[in-house]
């Protein structure tokens, strides 16, 4: 937990020197070497999320467990609701999570969440795309169907791109199979 | 009956525009198939002090095709390099059924490379050409030559002088990076040409084979970029609220396919018109999630990836208004991301096989469906410009790398990077 509010800290700081400079949010395109093609830097909008970092990734927990401890702002994990394979169900064992999720949503209304959506690994890669947007649906229409408004809740999908566990094997595509609950503004 | 032959090549992999660059290797391996190669021997070239031994170019072109096995120069019996100086019977009593000799000298500000292929067994010259480097460099004149041996003994043009684009992965899944990197069709000359800390996905090759088009996550939304190989100058033709992915370019290079995703997150295929600036056009309707567009050769009807039946199938629909899709597999309970090949025969799809994600082609015509791999995850299949060899995205002990599979002889070919994973490859047109 020490190791992740430093990486937190330190991608914030990054972040504000960034935006202090003037760093463009839209991506660079630098000249190139003669002999090659130019690069393209991308550069993030935001923070880095600093979730995803292994441990605390796995655990199933509600939004205020961690929110005292950690600075506002962009890019802190809420919750992970976890999907079976090929589905978009939210099962039984989520519904307190979203019940508690939609709460604070309808609770604060200058809460935002960005709900993004993930596969595992296999199958086709844009296919997954569009199944991790059905899973970030299913989550964004449990918490609406529960008080929290249109406004406060987007979707990403990043498909099979964002594992959080880097495994092949079921238990791994158990966990990457997740939308992750992200707070955008509070 | 089957054996690998592991070439080391060393690669520069130029980051942030030429500013610092590292060296890596990637390597590529040949799992030899059940078809026996044509015999041939690339006899060292003559010239002085070159930059690059173009017989060996050529030489590893033609063992990678799976199609010729080139004689290792140790066992040459001589080394000609004019046809007076060939001694044919020597050629014959090591087996081999085709020579290719050649010359190179400096010719103004590049190189001028004559080759010649004879065939051992009748003696005669089948192919005789002068080729000038000038512009192009050497090695790209000695993937041009491979091109035409592989096009005069096969009967096909060979893929060599050709790129082909992927994506590296690196880091832990905490702090990742994505680059889309173009590179030659052997793995040599990796270019960073975007570097991102957010996924980068799905490049494909414009017909004329000078801009990608590709997805980006940066900024956490996705978006449509398309982007000039040369220049990197680059657009950001679709960035709407939701999906923005799978573009595919209509045969012409006017078009763009795209699987767009409505305020609701269904997806559907779309149309964009890269000329005008009017909204992308959709094609599909369907609740059902619709992705992973590609157009058919006359730009007539668009293939895609739909769960409408409830799992992954191809389906085709006429661009023409009102006319309903019409399933293409039956075959297999998932087949997802269509290709279409050269000659607009033929799909290459994943599909599932026995719990695991394959590669297989499917007639178009009939709907009948080979499985061409034999991995766990293989996924993102593209077709090399002759049609010969598919190429696709496979995981081997746990790590991401390329692979090509010849459609004929089932010859396996790896491209693995030095560290992290390469996926998602696209292969371009003839350069």
């Amino acid at each position: 937990m020490n190791r992740l509010n430093q990486l937190f800290t330190l991608t914030a700081l990054i972040a504000v020197s960034f935006t202090l400079a003037g760093c463009p949010k839209k991506p660079t395109v630098k000249a190139g070497d003669s002999s090659a093609a130019a690069v393209t830097q991308t550069s993030d909008s935001g923070a880095n999320t600093g979730r995803g970092t292994g441990a605390d990734s796995n655990a199933v927990r509600p939004l205020s467990d961690t929110r005292g401890a950690m600075p506002s702002g962009e890019g802190e994990l809420g919750a992970t609701i976890r999907f079976e394979y090929d589905s978009s169900e939210i099962k039984a064992e989520y519904q307190p999570i979203i019940a508690s999720e939609a709460k604070q949503l309808a609770g604060n209304r200058h809460l935002q969440l960005r709900l993004e959506g993930n596969t595992d690994e296999r199958g086709s890669a844009e296919y997954n795309i569009a199944l991790g947007e059905r899973r970030a649906q299913a989550v964004k229409k449990a918490l609406m169907l529960l008080g929290a408004n249109d406004s406060q809740l987007a979707t990403v999908s990043y498909g099979e791109e964002r594992p959080v566990s880097d495994g092949h094997d079921e238990s791994a595509w158990a966990q990457n199979r997740r939308v992750d609950l992200v707070v955008t503004a509070r | 009956m089957s054996k690998t032959l592991q070439r080391r090549l060393l690669a520069l992999w130029l980051l942030l525009g030429g500013a610092f660059s590292a060296h890596a290797q990637l390597t590529v391996d040949i799992t030899k198939g059940n078809t026996s190669p044509i015999p041939i021997a690339v006899v060292p070239f003559a010239g002085e002090g070159l930059p690059l031994d173009v017989a060996q170019v050529v030489d590893a072109d033609l063992a990678r095709s799976g199609r010729l096995s080139p004689l290792p120069r140790a066992s040459m019996p001589q080394r000609p390099n004019q046809a007076t100086q060939v001694d044919f019977l020597q050629w014959k009593l090591v087996k081999t059924d085709y020579l290719t000799i050649g010359r190179v000298r400096p010719d103004g500000a590049g190189f001028v490379v004559e080759v010649e292929l004879h065939n051992v067994l009748t003696g005669e010259r089948v192919l005789g050409v002068a080729m000038n480097s000038t512009g192009t460099g050497l090695r790209l004149a000695a993937h041009r030559i491979a091109d035409l041996i592989y096009e005069k003994i096969i009967g096909v043009p060979g893929a060599f002088a050709t790129r082909i684009a992927y994506v590296a992965v690196e880091g832990p899944v905490a702090a990742r990076r994505w680059r889309l990197v173009v590179a030659d069709s052997d793995g040599e000359n990796p270019v960073t040409i975007v570097d991102s800390k957010e996924p980068i996905m799905s490049p494909v090759w414009s017909p004329d084979g000078t801009k990608l088009a590709y997805v980006s996550f940066e900024g956490r939304v996705s978006s449509v970029f398309v982007q000039s190989i040369q220049t990197g100058v680059r657009e950001r033709v679709s960035g709407r609220a939701g999906i923005n992915g799978a573009p595919a370019w209509s045969p012409d290079g006017h078009r763009l396919a795209l699987a767009l995703s409505q305020p609701d997150g269904n997806v559907d295929v779309f149309v964009k018109d890269l000329n005008g600036d009017g909204p992308p056009l959709r094609v599909t309707d369907d609740p059902a999630i619709d992705t992973e567009p590609c157009f058919s050769l006359d730009g007539q009807s668009i293939y895609f990836t739909s769960d409408r039946a409830g799992r992954p199938q191809i389906y085709q629909i006429r661009l023409a208004a009102g006319e309903r899709p019409k399933r293409l597999t039956f075959e297999g309970s998932y087949n997802a991301r269509p290709r279409i090949s050269p000659d607009g025969k033929t799909l290459a799809v994943v599909t599932q096989d026995q719990g695991a994600y394959r590669i297989a082609r499917v007639d178009v015509a009939t709907g009948q469906s080979v499985i061409l791999t034999t991995g766990r995850l293989d996924e993102s299949p593209a077709f090399a410009p002759n049609g010969q060899t598919v190429i696709y995205s496979a995981r081997e002990k746990g790590r991401g790398v390329l692979a090509s599979v010849a459609i004929d002889s089932g010859v396996v070919t790896r491209i693995t990077a030095p560290s992290g994973d390469i996926r998602d490859p696209a292969w371009s047109p003839r350069l």
